[in-house]
């Protein structure tokens, strides 16, 4: 009972000292708290998912455990890709688990509210699993930082490298929300500045599990190529589904824009051999990333993409930026995660800009023949990099208004 | 080419084909909860759940036994008939008496814990599962290119739907199994045993659910969730083709596919609500169900 007391009057006279604790050099609460909210079981559970907790965990022991000498915590929770629950949940994260910075946050709509949140709440949040460039754009945040890929390197790595390959017009089908939209324009406008055209474009609500109808009209179209402007299951379904309808062998081409390494293996290589997609990381790039590759099967049986080798990176840097800045505090954080180069295992030569984005290389990748595969895991041949300038927008081409930062 | 409110003719057949095919499965879903409802009053929330065991028996018999399409598409129903003639026996049989609600509750806790278990053993993500190699390829309508696994399933589910309504409607069984839901204690009082009549009708019904399962596999991937996505539209199938009105179950679960198809070509955004409003259209000038007897 007298512990009670004594700790409830702690939590008193921090609440009345709130304000004058912001310049101190202390970690808040005795303890540096992250939340991994993602999507734990829908659409979007292999792409990010628990394994994305896993690897951010990972980080925190890599990290050593500790920061100025304070125990650090990982929290999850599944989203369920709905925004209101999402916000709710990182109310409740800020308000009354002293949850000092959100990460991952799978799905644009939901990280795109969570990011509104925290900029209210004036805390961190870095996403690694939405993919609008809105969050570094319009809706950008002076702790919101935007980590492994977005909608804008998307359409250039794979919709460029179609392009390229003589893909001159082309017909979207597209996620019903914020990020399908997102990544439907920029490819578009990528196409047409390559002098191609968009016969059209059709929205399909987020899970959807039959496409057919979706593809005939796709099919119907004429165009070159189909682009799939959606993710995570949806994505694999369609191309599953394209097959079926006899798509590829009428000559027309799949531009999955978004897809990663899990959705590759949920397909299976007989299914997505050929496809050309974007990623900032893949386990068999270097001796580095085979060995965290090998870690993190070893914890859960699979490899990571970019999302979850993503996580690890940004909760690593945030880790090195509390060290770097002596506290926990929003502003003193966000200040060396602005500063500080990003180099590790994830990027090797990163920066963040002054609206949040770090920007690094990514690399276009094929997915391999099943003959051609090594092992269980050999998904990819590197076709190209895509260097992180002409990858990602610059400050003043995302629409983000810096200058407001300071006020 | 010829057009039709500016969309060309050929596309047109394309989604109104597609749209069948999905009926097809609305039709044997929704027959099945009709088959249930309309015998037994159980408002079964666990159809959903029931067709996604059906899918996943298949699954499972594939990957661990090597049994595969053929032979899956008597076995799968078979054993989801089993299981859900053990939970009628067991449980649902204890709720006939109550209030419609206990049953109601009971089924939709059920779908809860089974999707539940299978979410956190398989997880959320779909298994892969591939039809049977002879249907693989498909045929160029002209119009359309047709999977001809798609065109074996609405063939199949002609046939059954067609199958089911004759054995309830025209032969001996069906006549007993609606004479005992109409007046139970006269037909036991002939010698017919008349829970028994009712645990097969409830497994019948739960066995067309696992069997549209089994079609569904190859076609959509193998997931806890597939159930619960479609239950709600089914439900609202059988509302309005009147609750427990089995000819209108299998009808309007064939009408509101192509409607929906329709709605994808026009206006894809309503896809998933047109089911919907049609529902409330049909409770607002015919409570009972295009189908149903007012009563």
């Amino acid at each position: 009972m007298r512990i009670d007391k004594t700790v409830l009057a702690a939590i008193l006279v921090a609440g009345v000292m709130a304000p004058a604790a912001a310049v101190a050099q202390e970690v808040s609460d005795g303890v540096v708290k992250i939340g991994i909210l993602n999507d734990q079981s829908g659409v979007y559970a292999d792409f990010g998912g628990k394994w994305s907790v896993e690897a951010a965990k990972m980080a925190v022991e890599d990290f050593g455990g500790k920061v100025l000498d304070k125990p650090i915590e990982i929290i999850d929770a599944d989203h369920q890709n709905k925004p209101d629950i999402a916000v709710n949940i990182a109310r409740e994260w800020y308000d009354t688990k002293q949850v000092d910075a959100i990460m991952e946050l799978t799905t644009s709509s939901v990280a795109l509210a969570v990011q509104g949140l925290s900029k209210e709440k004036g805390k961190i949040d870095i996403v690694t699993g939405a993919a609008t460039t809105e969050l570094t754009g319009k809706q950008c945040s002076p702790y919101g930082f935007h980590w492994a890929y977005d909608t804008h390197a998307l359409a250039v790595g794979t919709g460029g490298a179609l392009v390229k390959a003589g893909g001159d017009s082309w017909f979207f089908l597209t996620a019903d929300y914020a990020f399908g939209y997102s990544l439907e324009q920029q490819t578009a406008d990528f196409v047409k500045a390559n002098g191609g055209k968009v016969l059209g474009e059709v929205r399909h609500p987020l899970a959807t599990t039959d496409f057919s109808s979706f593809l005939l009209q796709a099919q119907s179209s004429g165009a070159k190529v189909i682009g799939l402007a959606n993710a995570g299951l949806d994505t694999a379904n369609a191309i599953k589904q394209a097959s079926e309808f006899g798509i590829v062998q009428g000559g027309q081409k799949l531009a999955a824009l978004l897809f990663t390494l899990a959705e590759v293996h949920g397909l299976g290589a007989e299914a997505a051999q050929g496809l050309n997609l974007t990623e900032g990381w893949y386990w068999d790039q270097n001796d580095k990333n085979r060995e965290f590759g090998k870690r993190f099967m070893e914890r859960t049986g699979r490899m990571p993409n970019m999302i979850q080798a993503g996580t690890y990176s940004a909760v690593l840097q945030y880790l090195k930026a509390v060290k770097a800045a002596g506290t926990d505090e929003t502003k003193a954080v966000a200040k060396q995660l602005h500063e500080m180069p990003v180099h590790d295992l994830f990027a090797k030569n990163g920066h963040v800009q002054a609206n949040g984005r770090m920007v690094y290389d990514m690399y276009l990748f094929q997915v391999k023949k099943p003959d051609e595969m090594k092992g269980k895991w050999d998904y990819y041949n590197e076709v190209a990099t895509v260097p992180g300038k002409d990858a990602f927008l610059s400050v003043k081409d995302s629409g983000c208004d810096v200058s407001a930062f300071g006020k | 080419m010829t057009m039709i409110f500016g969309i060309p003719l050929p596309a047109l057949l394309g989604q109104l084909l597609i749209g069948f095919i999905n009926g097809s499965f609305y039709a044997l879903l929704s027959l099945g909860l009709a088959v249930i409802f309309g015998l037994l009053r159980v408002i079964n929330f666990a159809h959903g759940a029931q067709y996604m065991l059906g899918a996943f028996a298949a699954y499972l018999l594939l990957a661990y036994t090597g049994i595969g399409f053929w032979p899956a598409l008597v076995i799968a129903p078979l054993i989801v008939a089993a299981i859900s003639a053990l939970i009628e026996r067991t449980m649902l049989s204890r709720l006939y008496d109550l209030d419609h609600l206990y049953g109601l509750l009971f089924t939709f806790g059920l779908a809860l814990i089974l999707e539940g278990s299978f979410r956190w053993y398989f997880g959320a993500a779909g298994q892969p599962y591939s039809g049977p190699q002879i249907l693989a390829g498909g045929t160029n309508l002209g119009f359309m290119f047709l999977p001809n696994y798609r065109g074996f399933v609405v063939v199949a589910s002609i046939v059954i739907c067609l199958a089911v309504w004759l054995l309830i409607e025209k032969t001996r069984l069906g006549a007993y199994l609606r004479a005992a839901t109409e007046n139970p204690q006269l037909v036991q009082a002939f010698g017919v045993n008349v829970p028994l009549l009712l645990t097969l009708t409830y497994a019948l019904g739960a066995g067309l659910a696992g069997l549209a399962g089994v079609l569904a596999a190859p076609v959509y991937q193998v997931s806890p969730l597939m159930g619960s996505n479609l239950i709600i539209i089914v439900f609202a199938v059988v509302v309005i083709g009147g609750m427990g009105s089995i000819g209108g179950a299998i009808i309007t679960g064939y009408v509101l596919g192509i409607l929906e198809g329709l709605t994808k070509v026009f206006y894809p955004e309503a896809s998933n609500i047109v089911v919907f409003v049609i529902m409330a259209v049909v409770l607002m000038l015919r409570p009972a169900g295009l189908f149903g007897k007012e009563v």
